[in-house]
């Protein structure tokens, strides 16, 4: 409900989820802030949930905070569903 | 002699924790006991009962009964047992004819004013005065009371001024004054055991009388909160549980573990037959050492109350009437509709949610249906909408995600620090236990945003009260760390040996940046920086620092964060690895630890592990026969939103309500009814059930074995004192329904689950029935480095190796107010009612709350036209709600707080699904409202409660 007023779209919720982790993020060294954000997202997210946020990187990651960019390439891609 | 002490026994007064021994003789035997101990009980420690009334040994002793007399030789006169200590070299005379002629004297005077009316009083058999009668051969009564306290009428007819009747206002013991014979045992269990002093003695000497504080007070309306501390020390009927009045003594008694919060109380549950008489706390329950609280002692009137369901149920949309079947039908009607849906939509499109009210061994078979079964790692609990964050944080910073201390352990702590938790009211035996330690001197700091019963009641006084704005947490705590660190109050010592020297050389250049000092965010948290900055200088330097948390700290948007920053505070100060400190989780339910332990979340297996480690998906891959999935699964709002969505059809969901207890109903109610099987296995027809299509019933703990683990890590056995009503426990229910799914399941006992689980978890190596058994506990990790389990974590080094210090800003949540919705709402609980309330919803504890009310500052309530007990509308950006108003400055102006115990509030249609950012735990704890008058329920009450009698029609059978 609330999260929608944040961001407009289908993927709002998740546009949100990544950039809050990122700011949790953001107060590390960026180097280090990056492998953890990616680490994160790797042992969190469930497939669905990352093909999604590749939906939105792919399109160019429009509203998506830059260390949430910048974590992309080591954002595992998930498999086609089983 | 030792051989005839059976467990239970009244030592008569508390046990000396003193390394000095003395030896003494008592009546010929000789017989070495710690400094400190009573003559009472080191005669008891040989198998001598002392006569006595007025002692027992949970509470001190108070010399008033004059029964326990015995003789020294070489010391004057007849001391009193209990109130003397030992010395070196006594010899003591517990028998002989002048203390026999005194006793009896003694005796023949308590039983004058007492009437004999022994055979049809309801302590017959169980009362303290009768067997001491007995012990000291009371014959005669030689003397005719011209007074007494127990004739309706006196002996010229009038009547009698100083008989009072009996008060049943207490819905669960009455107060019997005619058989009390004022030996303050009542008086002293509620000071000393309970904390909460709603009893005292008027009036002296003859006039002396048990009372619930005012004359005008009675047991339900004084301050007493059930605890039943009073009733069992009682020797007499005078306070006795209404439940032994109806139903007569018990005749053997069982011990299990109450399903109630996470502490975890050990109770016997005595019964006659197959009735259940009464829950009595046990005395060697290692968590609550004899106390309880009103739920765990009497509100187990739901496990047979009307509402229960005992039949399966099924039906083909969630907008027909249910249909009675039988337990086979119902396997296979849900068998099929789960196969169906993952052959339509793929192996992904179904799950599972595991119950933190279950047992071990049931939340175990419950994930294992979906790795090894449905082929998913779809599984989630309710630790998801609670401490989820601590299992994130705790992991961190620590290496492992569970409390470091047992309740014991608060026995020797100098300064508490109690943050987002209110134990008074959600986890009330651990809170009597600290109360017993700030009596005796320890310090606390509160931090909360409302002044809850923690920081102010009888001889408990906080030295601060943080009265922080909702959704500050993280800015407190770490303005706390900048204080301990720029002031140099930090363990240096402690941090070089067990942390890493350099990571806090940068966390500290992080936390010591002018921004994060008590003066720099007082706007934000509305606390006022010299009471932060004298709260952190006590907890640095005032000894041994514990801090105990609950919900107030995890259900927020940032609730990983402040749990990585309290264990910070810990590491920082040194508090951690020794009795009296640490970082203490209050966890929610009872068995939340261990549904958590148990593999419930959808990227761990059990003991924690990541599933996309080969290593640990191979012990399961062998021993399950099954491949199991690398990825991780869906948490229950990543179902919810699946659903919605379209790619998830199907749940099973055992003991969790997430209709009700979940944020944003009307989102969880969109995803339910897009499901096309939701099973729903529950002792009553819940709000999920609402959406369900199929309905297995459960068993409550009393009918099932297995095993909880509590806030402390501690597994404690549950044992089945009855047949499950419905005819299954719930283990053998999801075994029925994996075999209807084709899985080869023979479990004939929960005890080869936890084979089982030992054979796989290493945290559960060393666990087994047996050892529970003979140890009665054991708090994990149990294995081949702690054989007995262990109480105290990181003794020697973290788990993870060195301890980590992760830099925690301060994020503001992004449910903010403003004009349309200017105050904050945050939610809690209250003693009596549990959880959604599904259980003491259904028992007498409705006694001391029916409904959810809102409190709201006296301010915020005269601008808006509320006054007290008025109907108020509680709206926010997600929806709204009524209920009565209180107005109370408990909050603080801008604040408003109400509890989520009764499914026609909904507190949760106004709560958002804003979440933590590591874990998507909700932010129940804060949320945007407005508040104003109002006439009644609101559409959304009227239209659910519509379609929840409508979903709950049952076919009346052919």
């Amino acid at each position: 409900m609330s999260l929608n007023a944040v961001h407009e779209g289908p993927h709002a919720k998740l546009i949100y989820m990544a950039n809050q982790i990122a700011k949790f993020m953001e107060s590390k060294p960026h180097a280090e802030g990056v492998e953890l954000l990616a680490a994160h997202i790797n042992d969190f997210w469930e497939p669905r949930m990352r093909r999604h946020l590749f939906e939105v990187l792919d399109a160019g990651g429009t509203n998506l905070r830059p260390l949430v960019l910048d974590a992309a390439a080591k954002i595992k891609r998930p498999a086609l569903a089983a | 002699m030792k051989d005839f002490i059976i467990p239970d026994r009244d030592f008569g007064t508390p046990a000396a924790k003193s390394k000095q021994m003395v030896t003494l003789n008592i009546d010929g035997f000789d017989i070495t006991v710690p400094e400190g101990t009573s003559i009472m009980r080191a005669a008891a420690e040989i198998g001598i009962s002392v006569p006595k009334l007025c002692a027992t040994d949970s509470i001190d002793a108070f010399g008033s009964c004059r029964l326990c007399l015995v003789e020294i030789e070489g010391r004057n006169g007849t001391p009193a047992s209990c109130t003397t200590p030992v010395a070196p070299g006594l010899k003591v005379h517990t028998q002989n004819a002048k203390l026999k002629q005194l006793r009896r004297g003694v005796m023949e005077l308590y039983i004058s004013d007492h009437p004999l009316d022994c055979l049809t009083c309801s302590a017959n058999g169980d009362c303290e005065l009768q067997d001491m009668a007995g012990a000291v051969g009371l014959r005669d009564v030689r003397y005719d009371a011209v007074d007494t306290h127990f004739r309706v009428k006196n002996t010229s007819g009038e009547a009698n001024p100083n008989y009072i009747p009996r008060d049943d206002s207490n819905p669960y013991f009455s107060y019997d004054p005619q058989k009390c014979i004022v030996c303050s045992r009542c008086v002293r269990a509620c000071e000393e055991v309970q904390g909460t002093f709603a009893l005292t003695i008027e009036g002296r000497g003859f006039d002396s009388r048990v009372s619930f504080g005012a004359k005008t007070d009675t047991a339900l309306s004084s301050d007493c909160v059930s605890c039943g501390a009073c009733v069992q020390a009682c020797p007499t009927a005078t306070l006795q549980e209404k439940s032994v009045i109806e139903i007569g003594t018990p005749e053997r008694s069982v011990i299990t573990t109450c399903a109630y919060c996470g502490v975890g109380c050990s109770f016997k549950a005595e019964m006659r037959g197959d009735e259940l008489v009464r829950m009595v706390p046990y005395k060697h329950g290692k968590a609550n050492r004899g106390h309880s609280c009103v739920k765990g002692r009497f509100a187990y009137g739901y496990a047979s109350h009307k509402d229960r369901i005992l039949n399966p149920m099924i039906r083909d949309s969630i907008n027909d009437p249910w249909q009675e079947v039988s337990w086979s039908e119902a396997m296979e009607f849900a068998a099929n509709r789960m196969k169906g849906i993952q052959t339509k939509y793929g192996r992904q499109s179904v799950g599972v949610i595991t119950s933190s009210r279950c047992t071990n061994e049931e939340t175990y078979l419950v994930q294992k249906l979906t790795r090894a079964v449905f082929l998913n790692n779809n599984t989630d609990t309710c630790a998801r909408v609670c401490h989820s964050p601590t299992g994130y944080g705790l992991g961190q910073t620590l290496g492992t995600s569970a409390g470091t201390q047992d309740f014991d352990s608060v026995e020797e702590t100098d300064v508490v620090i109690v943050i987002g938790a209110n134990p008074v009211s959600g986890h009330p035996v651990f809170a009597s236990r600290l109360k017993k330690r700030l009596r005796k001197g320890a310090k606390l700091i509160v931090i909360d945003p409302r002044r809850t019963e923690m920081v102010e009641s009888p001889h408990i006084k906080a030295a601060h009260h943080l009265a922080l704005t909702p959704g500050t947490n993280v800015a407190i705590v770490t303005a706390l760390a900048h204080v301990i660190v720029t002031e140099g109050l930090f363990d240096a010592a402690f941090i070089q040996d067990r942390c890493d020297w350099d990571e806090f050389q940068d966390y500290a250049e992080f936390v010591s940046q002018p921004h994060h000092a008590p003066e720099a965010v007082e706007m934000l948290t509305g606390v006022k920086a010299a009471d932060v900055r004298a709260a952190a200088r006590l907890f640095a330097t005032g000894g041994n620092g514990s801090i105990y948390y609950g919900l107030g700290v995890t259900e927020h948007s940032q609730g990983s964060t402040t749990v990585i920053g309290i264990a910070n505070l810990a590491m920082m100060t040194g508090n951690i690895g020794r009795p009296g400190v640490g970082v203490n989780p209050l966890r929610g339910q009872n068995n939340v630890q261990g549904s958590c332990d148990m593999g419930s979340f959808p990227h761990e297996l059990p003991g924690y592990r990541h599933v996309k480690g080969e290593a640990v998906r191979d012990i399961f891959e062998k021993v399950w026969g099954v491949q199991i999935d690398p990825e991780p699964g869906l948490r229950i709002p990543n179902m919810l939103d699946a659903a919605v969505e379209g790619t998830f059809k199907g749940l099973y969901c055992q003991g969790e309500d997430i209709l009700q207890s979940d944020p944003d109903t009307k989102h969880v109610a969109a995803g339910l009814a897009a499901m096309e099987c939701v099973i729903v296995h529950d002792l009553f027809l819940n709000e999920t059930a609402n959406y369900a299509h199929v309905f297995f019933p459960g068993s409550t703990f009393l009918e099932k074995d297995g095993t909880f683990t509590n806030a402390e890590r501690r597994i404690n056995r549950v044992r089945k004192v009855m047949a499950p009503r419905n005819g299954y426990a719930d283990w053998e229910v999801t075994q029925m329904f994996a075999q209807a799914m084709g899985a080869n399941w023979n479990y004939t006992h929960p005890m080869q689950i936890m084979e089982e689980i030992a054979l796989t978890t290493p945290s559960f190596a060393g666990v087994t029935y047996e050892k529970l058994e003979t140890m009665g506990s054991i708090q994990w990790p149990c294995n081949e480095k702690a054989p007995e389990g262990t109480p105290l974590m990181h003794v020697d080094g973290f788990v993870r190796g060195k301890g980590k210090f992760i830099n925690t800003e301060y994020v503001a949540t992004d449910e903010k107010t403003g004009p349309r919705f200017p105050l904050l709402l945050t939610t809690g609980r209250i003693l009596s009612q549990y959880n959604v309330g599904a259980q003491t919803r259904r028992t007498p504890n409705v006694a001391w709350h029916d409904q959810d009310v809102l409190e709201i500052h006296p301010h915020d309530a005269e601008v808006r036209g509320v006054k007290d007990g008025d109907f108020v509308r509680l709206a926010s950006r997600s929806g709204d709600t009524t209920l009565r108003a209180t107005i109370t400055d408990r909050v603080n102006p801008g604040v408003v707080y109400t509890t989520f115990h009764h499914p026609d509030t909904q507190a949760n249609v106004i709560t958002t699904d804003f979440s933590d950012w590591a874990t998507n735990c909700p932010e129940y704890k804060v949320t945007a409202v407005q508040v104003s008058p109002s006439n009644g329920p609101s559409e959304w009450q009227e239209e659910y409660a519509a379609q929840a009698t409508k979903s709950r029609r049952i076919a009346a059978a052919e």
